[in-house]
């Protein structure tokens, strides 16, 4: 019966379908537990009020959002230094983010369930998210304007809610105005230095260019000192107005509106209300810049990085491969050499990524970069332009790393491509790269995409190279901007496979930022399946295209 | 098998051409084959083949497969330098001219000598891009020039009627047939001397064969064809001249009533009737 059921060969259909599942099912659950932890960060979670009394018989007050529950077995509990009455089977602890870390000096505390006496959810509790020690909890007090009380009670709220909007609208001018205006005046008066000292270098610098150059820097002076004006008298405006709140031990705090990202009371939002909270958060974590040693803002500039990183190396790695794969398949004659130039690519895809970090680093950024830092940018030394980790060497070192799929999957292409077709271009006097240009390469041009979406799908997920040719913690401006020449090269970048790393693992405060490693992962996932879908998408529509002769 | 005749026989084709058409119109040949001898690395194809090819006429090449028909035939636009380990040596001379010489330009050959295949290999472009290529290749982009060549073209090729309406439909969508007769409009667009025709019909089926055939009796107005085909009937239908082959050897060429009817060697006779081959 058995043995007939092994004929049968269901067996083996069953074992497929077993193995099938099983990825289906890993994929699913790697995704959906990412998603679910990074979802839910910016979700308004209600505030509790709590008051506990701890072993030594003192009641204490805190006020938080719960994070996180856990149950430790009795013995293992007493193992662990907790006192434990007989008649407990478990501990019960909940992990609550207090905030208020200018205050107390930590984000999180553990409270035994068995501890807490009473607890509450007070609508006017108040969640503060400031520019600098994290979120505050508390109770909201008076709103002051130039340390005079302007509103309390009722009308308090409302007050604080327009005061915030309009110190919001007034940071945001100042970040303009510190980035774009002073950001590029200080870009301006930099190149003018390098120019000067170039000159200098030349041996050209004189009385007349001296002059030039002072009238110049005049000129951005008398800019500076405007926008500068402009910025004091920001600065005083948005330091005028502040809150006062009062926190979980009874201390009152002022902070300024100035500091000030957010306020809201989650346990006074409606569900409509949270939704359109929740939007917005995310919309900040996706459009800001970080805060706090990254682990609270925005990832943009992380996001910005990778994609920008992964379209350069695309530039880089297409070419490249397409003409490497065309020489050695079209051009080359066929024998000991091209074998061991195929094995030797193929050998390439295994290479560990990091060894190409330390390439790159080694050749293109030291090597390279110097010389054409002595070459062409003596003016800028001792300060390195291209001879440091950049955007540049990060794209080449991952175009060298996944140029090998690149040639790999072009060389298909072009093996595919039907004599008939090749001898039908030339028995109509074409030569030879005209029937490669005008009928060949078109028709492998899905195969070539086909490296391509491999060699992003690569790319975008390596973190490991990129950490010596130019992944930074945090880049202070970005790779493309409106200063000329737009387009940075030489810069720095942030990258969210090592913004995850950093977050999660580099930063000060861990736990506050484990939400966000699910999130950034989330992101970085989605991120390379948005570019893989669109070059599957320019890829499909090629094999439409050129569907030629198939069998 | 019975061993060929000696190999280095040769005889000259031309005497039998003049002979047996005296009455028809003085024959002005318009390729000659010189002696050609042809090497697949150290295997040799092609035997000391000597013959001529008239100018607007139609020789058939017949012999069973494996003799070489093909290969002679690759080799009057040079299609063979694509092989690897290929030695020529002889010439073949199209007006005098020896393609083998190192000054010809080998794209301006193939321009002069078109070619259709046995497969249909249209390029998986629209239909107008299928008929210019040729012309686009010698950098002609003019939009008038263009569409004029391919409406002669198509009509040559007796295919405008079906596809007149959707010139810009991808090629692959036509029926086999229909893809031969586009690949013979590409061939003749770029107006060549001579056409190639490598067993033009052996993939379709009858009634795209009789077009082809209707075609060819066309064609021969204005070009020299030389087709090869292993279908005996059809090069009795549009052959003027035949040439039979067998073993890399050319055996026999003459008018095709003559060489049907009153074959001069006995393999001829063997192969025509069916003995062999």
């Amino acid at each position: 019966m058995i043995k007939l059921w092994f004929k049968s060969g269901s067996p083996w259909i069953w074992l497929n379908a077993a193995a099938v599942s099983t990825c289906l099912i890993m994929v699913i659950g790697v995704l959906g537990l990412v998603a679910v932890r990074g979802v839910g960060h910016f979700w308004a979670s209600p505030i509790v009020s709590m008051s506990y009394q701890e072993d030594d018989g003192a009641v204490k007050n805190i006020i938080g959002e719960h994070v996180d529950t856990t149950v430790t077995p009795a013995l293992m509990a007493k193992s662990t230094g907790f006192k434990m009455a007989d008649n407990e089977d478990v501990l019960i602890q909940y992990l609550m983010k207090t905030g208020n870390r200018d205050l107390t000096g930590s984000d999180f505390r553990w409270i035994q369930e068995r501890h807490i006496k009473s607890q509450a959810e007070p609508a006017d509790l108040i969640v503060v998210e400031r520019r600098e020690w994290g979120n505050f909890y508390g109770q909201l007090m008076a709103v002051k304007e130039n340390d005079k009380v302007v509103a309390t009670g009722d009308q308090m709220w409302a007050t604080l809610q327009e005061r915030l909007q309009a110190a919001l609208v007034l940071h945001e001018k100042i970040t303009h105005l510190e980035k774009k205006e002073l950001g590029a005046i200080n870009y301006a008066l930099e190149q003018l230095r390098l120019k000067q000292r170039g000159l200098e270098l030349k041996n050209s610098w004189n009385s007349e260019t001296a002059k030039d150059f002072a009238d110049k820097k005049a000129a951005y002076d008398v800019d500076y000192k405007h926008y500068q004006a402009q910025l004091v008298d920001l600065h005083q405006q948005i330091r005028r107005d502040s809150l006062v709140a009062k926190t979980e031990s009874g201390a009152e705090l002022v902070i300024p509106l100035s500091k000030i990202v957010d306020v809201y009371q989650p346990n006074n939002m409606s569900l409509f209300a949270k939704i359109k909270h929740y939007v917005v958060k995310l919309g900040e974590f996706l459009s800001e810049d970080p805060r706090e040693a990254n682990t609270e803002g925005g990832i943009f500039p992380a996001i910005f990085g990778t994609i920008m990183m992964v379209i350069m190396m695309s530039i880089i790695v297409t070419p490249f491969g397409v003409i490497a794969a065309v020489y050695l398949r079209e051009y080359a004659k066929q024998g000991f050499t091209t074998r061991l130039i195929r094995i030797a690519v193929n050998n390439l895809a295994g290479v560990p990524s990091i060894v190409y970090g330390v390439f790159g680093l080694g050749f293109f950024v030291y090597i390279l970069g110097g010389n054409i830092d002595a070459l062409f940018f003596p003016e800028s030394a001792p300060a390195p332009v291209f001879g440091t980790p950049g955007l540049l060497w990060a794209s080449i070192t991952l175009a060298l790393l996944t140029l090998p799929v690149v040639i790999v999957s072009t060389e298909e292409g072009l093996a595919r491509v039907p004599k008939a077709i090749r001898e039908g271009s030339l028995a109509l006097g074409a030569t030879k790269i005209e029937t490669l240009w005008r009928t060949v390469l078109p028709m492998a041009s899905p195969a070539m995409m086909t490296g391509l979406i491999l060699a992003v799908a690569r790319a975008a997920g390596e973190v490991a190279p990129l950490m010596l040719v130019g992944v930074v913690k945090l880049a202070p401006t970005l790779p493309l901007d409106g200063n000329y020449p737009f387009l940075h090269l030489d810069r720095k970048f942030m990258h969210l496979g090592f913004h995850i790393y950093d977050v999660g693992f580099q930063s000060p405060n861990v736990e506050a930022a484990r939400p966000l490693v699910y999130a950034t992962s989330l992101l970085l996932v989605l991120v390379i399946i948005g570019l893989n879908l669109a070059a599957i998408l320019i890829r499909n529509h090629l094999r439409e295209k050129y569907r030629a002769l198939e069998g | 098998m019975s061993t060929p005749e000696p190999r280095s026989h040769s005889f000259d084709a031309s005497s039998i051409l003049r002979s047996t058409h005296k009455h028809d119109d003085p024959v002005e040949p318009c390729l000659k084959v010189d002696n050609l001898n042809l090497y697949y690395g150290k295997k040799q194809a092609l035997h000391g083949i000597n013959m001529e090819m008239p100018k607007k006429k139609v020789t058939a090449f017949i012999g069973p497969s494996g003799c070489g028909k093909s290969t002679l035939l690759r080799c009057i636009n040079r299609m063979n330098d694509l092989v690897d380990g290929v030695t020529i040596d002889g010439k073949i001379l199209l007006h005098d001219e020896n393609i083998f010489d190192k000054s010809v330009n080998v794209a301006a050959l193939r321009r002069r000598v078109g070619m259709v295949f046995q497969k249909p290999n249209p390029f998986p472009k629209s239909i107008f891009e299928n008929v210019t290529y040729g012309l686009r290749i010698q950098g002609i982009n003019d939009k008038r020039i263009l569409e004029e060549t391919v409406e002669t073209s198509l009509r040559g090729a007796a295919l405008w009627d079906e596809v007149k309406d959707r010139l810009n439909d991808n090629a692959l969508g036509l029926s086999g047939g229909q893809q031969q007769r586009l690949v013979i409009a590409r061939a003749i667009a770029i107006a060549p001397e001579v056409l190639l025709l490598d067993e033009p019909a052996s993939a379709l089926d009858p009634i795209s064969t009789l077009k082809i055939e209707e075609l060819i009796n066309e064609l021969k107005e204005k070009y020299t064809i030389v087709i090869v085909t292993h279908n005996m009937q059809q090069a009795a239908r549009v052959s003027d001249y035949t040439a039979f082959m067998y073993m890399g050897e050319l055996i026999e060429i003459g008018a095709t009533s003559q060489l049907f009817t009153k074959p001069t060697k006995k393999q001829t006779e063997d192969y025509i009737t069916g003995r062999y081959g």
